[in-house]
């Protein structure tokens, strides 16, 4: 992948991404947030068209839809790198124990050897959360330890209340 | 009528006749500085409304206009921005200055001018519109092209180039010689140097001091500084405007901001009166006897600024059409045009007013169309066209 970047002075960042497919896609990111997408023209490659355009509210929102499977995504490349190294999702039922309650109460660490690496809530994800951080039914932790300590995480997220 | 009610009165009526200008230009898709510049003359002596009782204000808020006007352009880029674009296009700056300076230069010895009103002009063809061009290149949707880092770069380092220019032409117009010139612009260069590496090492500490949760707070100690530099920089001798240009730079790019968001409204208003006060103080009947000489300028100009857009957009290696989109985007005039003009002629050489007049009002037009036409595919509208 080959991801440029380049300063606009007194406007903000442009990015340019080669995709595998071969078409190009520039993003120009401006100092208050907001940003435009654009295709280059084949005859003059210089040149954006279908230029679209994203207030930063939109921005926050496309971000948050291509973010959050990428970041996990992100773990499993990196965990793929290190023999012995896995990493897992595991969710947080209605009726597990920790439900309502901080993540250090897991003790995770601790009891199993892994490390919860990010807390994905809806769209929204948490990285490198702190025991202080509560957990919500339904999130989802994602995690990278041991195939062992992995096993035991997950049992133990599941306990009931 | 009571002297209150004639001021406000006179001045309700320009305020809301510049919104009506600008309403105008923007429908038009063009830069309001000429539209306003225009209104100005036509109010100047035996105009339509005559600004007798506003005209102290005016002046008055012309001069913070242009303190507000450098303070903003100070703002708008950091020191790496600075620093990044001499990196990459120190050269293009150069053939900048060369290509569009001379001919100003060689324009006014030409028209008898004094050698300082000459300097003066060599600014007023040199600079580009960082204003009008910077809305261009986005209305025209034209920022993730590949020559717009380019212009971008050329707008910055003229904007640079200013800091030390402006001092330069404040001691050659107060009558000094070459020497003294020189060490007016050696302390520029310090000067500059000194808010650069102040913005880089202390910068924060300035952003601490002004930073207040209060936008009333913000704007007042901002603009308290910013008028305590001017002024002091102008009882030495400098121009006020290069102290507050040196203040905007100086000030770290996490409270630049916020300062620009908070600045903005005030800039636009004050500046809008300083181009009032300009054309005000313009005889619109001098203007039309040079003006053979300003079109035939502007022509050679714009030829210079193209070839300056086309130098610098080949450098990032743009092919053809981009590097012609660049040098036409380049090639309006506007503000600061109109800023070293006026120090000219409050320097008592005023001469210039209706050459830089009738110059600005034909590039801030022209540059913008012309531009335009060198994209002819991108000229129908930015929103999402089939390709």
């Amino acid at each position: 992948m080959d991801l440029e970047e380049t300063l606009l002075p007194g406007v903000g960042v442009r990015y340019r991404l080669r995709t595998s497919a071969g078409e190009v896609l520039g993003i120009v990111v401006r100092r208050e947030g907001a940003a435009e997408l654009a295709v280059y023209d084949r005859r003059d490659p210089d040149r954006a068209r279908s230029v679209l355009r994203l207030e930063p509210d939109e921005v926050d929102a496309v971000a948050e839809v291509l973010g959050a499977p990428r970041l996990t995504q992100r773990f499993a490349d990196l965990s793929r790198e290190v023999p012995g190294l896995e990493s897992g999702r595991f969710p947080i039922g209605a009726g597990s124990r920790f439900a309502g309650r901080p993540l250090g109460d897991t003790r995770a660490r601790t009891l199993t050897g892994c490390s919860i690496v990010a807390i994905v809530r809806d769209a929204e994800v948490v990285p490198s959360p702190g025991p202080a951080d509560t957990l919500l039914a339904g999130d989802v932790l994602v995690a990278i330890g041991s195939v062992r300590g992995l096993e035991q995480l997950e049992a133990r997220l599941a306990e009931s209340a | 009528m009571d002297h209150v009610a004639q001021l406000l009165l006179e001045l309700g009526l320009l305020f809301a006749g510049l919104s009506l200008v600008g309403l105008l230009a923007r429908r038009l898709g063009l830069s309001s500085v000429p539209f306003v510049l225009v209104a100005a003359l036509a109010l100047g002596e035996g105009g339509v409304v005559p600004l007798a009782t506003s005209e102290p204000f005016i002046e008055a808020a012309a001069e913070i206009g242009v303190v507000l006007l450098l303070l903003a352009l100070g703002l708008e880029f950091s020191a790496d921005e600075l620093f990044a674009s001499l990196r990459h296009h120190g050269p293009s700056g150069v053939v900048d200055l060369l290509l569009n300076a001379l001919p100003g230069f060689a324009a006014g010895l030409l028209l008898d001018l004094p050698w300082q009103g000459a300097l003066a002009l060599a600014g007023v063809t040199w600079i580009s519109s960082s204003g009008i061009v910077a809305r261009l290149l986005g209305d025209l949707g034209r920022l993730a092209n590949r020559e717009t880092p380019a212009v971008l770069s050329v707008l910055v380092l003229e904007d640079l180039a200013m800091a030390l220019f402006l001092p330069l032409l404040v001691v050659a117009l107060s009558g000094g010689g070459p020497a003294t010139a020189l060490a007016g612009t050696g302390l520029a260069v310090g000067a500059v140097a000194l808010a650069l590496l102040a913005a880089q090492r202390q910068g924060h500490r300035l952003g601490r001091l002004l930073a207040s949760a209060d936008d009333e707070q913000l704007l007042l100690r901002l603009v308290g500084l910013t008028l305590l530099v001017a002024g002091l920089a102008q009882s030495l001798g400098a121009s006020a405007a290069v102290g507050a240009f040196l203040v905007g730079l100086a000030l770290p790019t996490s409270f630049a901001e916020r300062a620009r968001t908070v600045l903005g409204p005030l800039r636009d208003l004050f500046a809008a009166t300083f181009f009032v006060a300009f054309g005000l103080s313009t005889d619109p009947g001098a203007v039309l006897p040079v003006l053979p000489a300003v079109l035939l300028l502007a022509l050679v100009t714009t030829g210079t600024k193209v070839a300056t857009g086309w130098f610098a957009a080949r450098r990032d290696g743009v092919g053809r059409p981009g590097r012609l989109r660049a040098g036409t985007a380049l090639v309006a005039r506007g503000e600061f045009s109109i800023v070293i003009a006026g120090l000219a002629v409050t320097a008592g050489v005023p001469q210039l007013g209706p050459l830089a007049t009738g110059y600005v009002l034909v590039l801030a037009v022209a540059g913008p169309v012309l531009t335009r036409l060198a994209d002819p595919r991108g000229a129908r509208g930015t929103a999402v066209t089939p390709a």
